[in-house]
């Protein structure tokens, strides 16, 4: 069991992360204390056109082997410490600091690579190669907030409700065994990808195997991980239409494709013949966000809790009503998205969740989502 | 000196004092163990314990046993390798045998074990949920491409898609049984039950004989070495193509139907003269290497306007580089035959020793091709002794696309491992072609029983998948995660990608 939530305003409007705290705050009993983060977007409107990482460092070494890489790779117009308060229940946090900075111009028209990649290369050479050093986001005008604790209690933690973003999303986590490890919390980060999760994928076996055919690195042993491979495989690289994706990785019924108008059976069967061995099996809601917006979508048999509502411009879905009820004050339908069938909220006049300069290899995506190298930690998630 | 220094394997006692006198066992019996004089009396050393006589007795009064005589035990010379010699003293000739392979090595699917969902995530009941097993055999392109279809939705763009596969209700297929092998009455059983369960004969090597030809969308037409039966016409009947390079209880050797079981009805189906013997030579004359099976998967593809092309193979030693090679040749799918798949005829040297266990040939072939990125590229059919929905099931999360049955099959249809089908003398009728023995199977029997046979198997693949938590065989599909093993040794696990109990 794990407690999600996503709220978007699709005007882009921007809200106080308090909503995203009060939201998994009625979702407490979902969790165990042992994970909870966030992720923001459009909360950094003085920085909007620079990389923000977010980093953890373990310790004042780590902190200085990184920053000598981002001296040498970027300009860093701002270096700064995470502001956090003391929260009772908040223990062990790691060093945390962001940055906003862009690549140098010279080393990256060297690398020959575009922004996008660069940035990434560059999460993987930090996570893997500077010990104790995690990015836990690295996108723009975004990022993650997570640690080990209650999601209430991180997101006080962060000081959350001073940001104000147009999307967020959280996560409660309730392992079955005990991480210790603030990177190892949802959400996932790829760049301004985030993505959060509750539940098993019963095909992990052989999504992780489908995904290594391509290249990606299956090395956490968590089913986010594969979710969060299978959505850059099916929308970067693949080039799908986000509503496709959904239906790859959550498929109708074959009687309910069989019962498609032509054109569309033929679409379907295709879709699920090929992207069969990625379809995520098994109990599952999964909200990604992104700077455009945000996707919810439930297992093709709702085998896990997933609510929507909407209000006026503003989409919202969680794990239960009650974090709806907590936040909008008159929402104008509330429902239980149907199995299989995403919810997806987009901002006005922004782009799509594809990153079209980014040409990364599998392996590359691999490491820079988990940075496993740098943490080692074997964890095998039942959320 | 005797004639003879084999002692009969089988004791036939018939029960006098019960015994009607009625003849039937007489009647029944194709191996002409029976003589009657007043009551029937059996010879011994005919009888194969195919139970025929048994079956249909109605006084229920005939047990066969094994004949107990008393060989010094010897743990190095079995009783069989003893009578082999006597048997080879005494003719100097090839031994032949019929079924799979019936030495006691070791069986892997009998090693594995599946999992079950427990709290974390919920097991399903398939008699309340949707359960699905419907499989696409054939290649898949790397992704879907799709353009706006100028409605605001998308559609296909030209060219994309599966329009090449071939829809299974079930990933279980029947594997090819030559026409000449057996019966036509077996032939229309398993086209009939192939066209019920929603799946795919096989015709083996032996042609298609035009009593088929209303089932000819679920027929595999079989191009063999001998080219028995092969025509434009019959390529563009079936609905995919096979061309069979090897079998799992012949690896590397041809096949030869003997001239008494090429009849007129035969002969028309194989197009060589009646009476005459069917040789089909050890390999296809017009393919010495990899290039030239390339040569021929496209010329079939031309031939049939581009029908699905499979490949099926013995599994051998080398079989993953093989398979990648037959993939990238531009196979639909590769059929893997492990070595202890059954046959009409063998020497019996060959099927015993030659080969490697399908569970392995699956494991290390679908690993190879996922290493090279050509998973997609074709399917993998497994066979070689699948013996029940359970090994079914264990192929599957090994990385089979489908399984095929032949042995289970025959056994649906009377089959009682007998292992005498080369004789030409079967009891049951299955692989014989005299007349008044082919008409013990009714096709109508036959295919009943054959569709309840692919159904019942079906329904405990149901019931498996429900107890994984997966509601579609796609997911259990290669997801070796699912299986561990016990009592395999570390590196045959490492081979096979499971996991031992308890890790």
């Amino acid at each position: 069991m794990c407690g999600l939530m996503g709220i978007c305003d699709q005007s882009g409007a921007l809200m106080s992360g308090e909503n995203a705290i009060k939201a998994m705050a009625v979702q407490r009993d979902r969790g165990n204390g042992l994970g909870g983060g966030y992720a923001g977007y459009g909360i950094y409107p003085e920085f909007p056109d620079h990389f923000c990482f977010h980093m953890m460092y373990h310790d004042v070494k780590a902190k200085e082997e990184a920053e000598a890489v981002f001296d040498r790779y970027f300009t860093v117009d701002l270096a700064e410490p995470m502001p956090t308060r003391a929260v009772k229940g908040i223990t062990d946090a790691p060093l945390l600091w962001r940055y906003f900075l862009q690549p140098d111009p010279h080393k990256l028209a060297d690398s020959e690579m575009t922004a996008e990649d660069f940035v990434v290369h560059m999460v993987m050479l930090v996570n893997s190669s500077i010990d104790g050093a995690f990015v836990a986001s690295s996108g723009k005008n975004m990022g993650a907030f997570k640690g080990v604790g209650f999601p209430e209690e991180i997101g006080h933690y962060y000081l959350l409700e001073e940001y104000e973003g147009h999307t967020w999303v959280g996560h409660n986590r309730f392992p079955t065994n005990t991480p210790g490890w603030w990177g190892g919390a949802h959400p996932f980060t790829l760049l301004d990808w985030s993505i959060v999760h509750n539940g098993e994928i019963s095909s992990y076996g052989i999504n992780s195997r489908y995904l290594e055919q391509f290249g990606y690195k299956c090395t956490l042993g968590t089913d986010t991980e594969v979710a969060a491979y299978l959505f850059d495989l099916m929308l970067r690289r693949h080039k799908l239409p986000l509503e496709l994706a959904c239906k790859a990785l959550a498929s109708p019924l074959w009687s309910e494709i069989d019962r498609m108008p032509e054109a569309e059976q033929a679409v379907m069967r295709s879709l699920r013949a090929v992207y069969g061995p990625g379809m995520l099996n098994g109990p599952f809601a999964i909200v990604l966000g992104f700077n455009g917006g945000m996707v919810a979508l439930n297992d093709r048999i709702k085998l896990r809790p997933l609510v929507a509502a909407r209000q006026g411009s503003i989409m919202m879905v969680a794990s239960e009503e009650s974090a709806m009820r907590e936040v909008l004050t008159a929402p104008d339908e509330v429902w239980a998205p149907k199995a299989g069938e995403p919810v997806i909220a987009r901002i006005e006049g922004m782009d799509w969740p594809i990153h079209g300069d980014l040409h990364l290899s599998a392996s590359e995506v691999s490491c820079a989502v988990t940075g496993v190298d740098a943490c080692d930690v074997e964890t095998v998630e039942v959320s | 000196m005797p004639t003879s220094l084999l002692q009969p394997e089988f004791r036939v006692d018939i029960d006098y004092n019960k015994c009607h006198k009625c003849g039937r066992c007489v009647q029944q019996c194709g191996w002409g163990v029976y003589n009657f004089n007043e009551r029937p009396i059996p010879d011994d050393s005919k009888c194969r314990a195919c139970h025929r006589c048994v079956t249909y007795c109605p006084a229920h009064c005939i047990t066969i046993r094994k004949n107990d005589l008393a060989l010094r035990e010897n743990a190095n010379w079995t009783a069989g390798l003893r009578k082999a010699v006597w048997r080879q003293a005494e003719t100097g000739g090839v031994m032949l045998t019929g079924m799979g392979n019936d030495k006691p090595y070791l069986n892997i699917f009998d090693h594995l074990v599946l999992d079950a969902c427990q709290v974390t995530n919920p097991s399903i009941d398939p008699l309340r949920e949707p359960m699905e097993l419907r499989t696409y055999l054939g290649r898949k392109p790397d992704s879907v491409e799709v353009v706006p279809d100028g409605n605001g939705g998308v559609r296909l763009a030209e060219g994309a898609g599966i329009a090449n596969n071939i829809k299974l209700d079930t990933p279980l297929i029947f594997s090819p049984m030559s026409y000449g092998s057996v019966s036509l009455n077996v032939h229309k059983s398993l086209a009939m039950a192939a066209e019920r369960c929603g799946i795919l004969m096989n015709t083996g090597e032996g042609g298609l004989h035009a009593d088929l030809y209303p089932y000819q969308d679920h027929v595999i037409v079989q191009v063999a070495s001998g080219r028995f039966g092969v025509n434009p016409e019959y390529l563009q009947r079936g609905a995919a193509i096979e061309i069979k390079v090897g079998q799992g209880a012949k690896p590397g050797i041809g096949g030869h139907l003997p001239g008494e079981k090429i009849n007129k009805e035969v002969s028309t189906t194989r197009m060589i003269p009646q009476g005459s013997d069917a040789i089909s030579p050890a390999p296809h004359h017009d393919i010495y290497s990899i290039e030239d099976l390339r040569q021929l998967i496209y010329s079939l593809k031309e031939a049939s306007g581009y029908k699905p092309v499979g490949v099926k193979i013995a599994a051998v030693h080398n079989v993953a580089a093989i398979a990648s090679g037959i993939v990238r040749a531009g196979a639909d799918y590769v059929y893997l035959d492990g070595f202890k798949g059954g046959t009409g005829a063998a020497p019996q040297v060959i099927r015993d020793h030659i080969g490697i266990p399908i569970e392995i040939a699956i494991a290390v072939v679908d690993q190879r091709l996922r290493d090279e990125g050509i998973r997609n590229q074709a399917s993998i059919v497994a066979a070689g002794s699948i013996r029940s929905s359970a090994d079914m099931a264990k192929a599957l999360a090994l990385g089979a696309d489908v399984v095929a049955i032949g042995s289970a099959a025959l056994m649906a249809l009377g089959c009682h491992m007998c292992q005498g089908c080369h004789t030409g003398c079967c009891s049951w009728g299955l692989t014989t072609q005299k007349p008044e023995l082919t008409r013990r199977v009714d096709p109508e029997w036959g295919a009943e029983r054959l569709t309840n046979l692919v159904h019942a198997w079906s329904h405990e693949l149901q019931e498996i998948l429900g107890a994984l938590g997966v509601n579609a065989v796609e997911s259990l599909r290669g997801s070796r995660e699912r299986l561990r093993a016990i009592g395999l040794d570390a590196q045959t696990c490492e081979i096979i990608g499971v996991k031992p109990a308890g890790m």
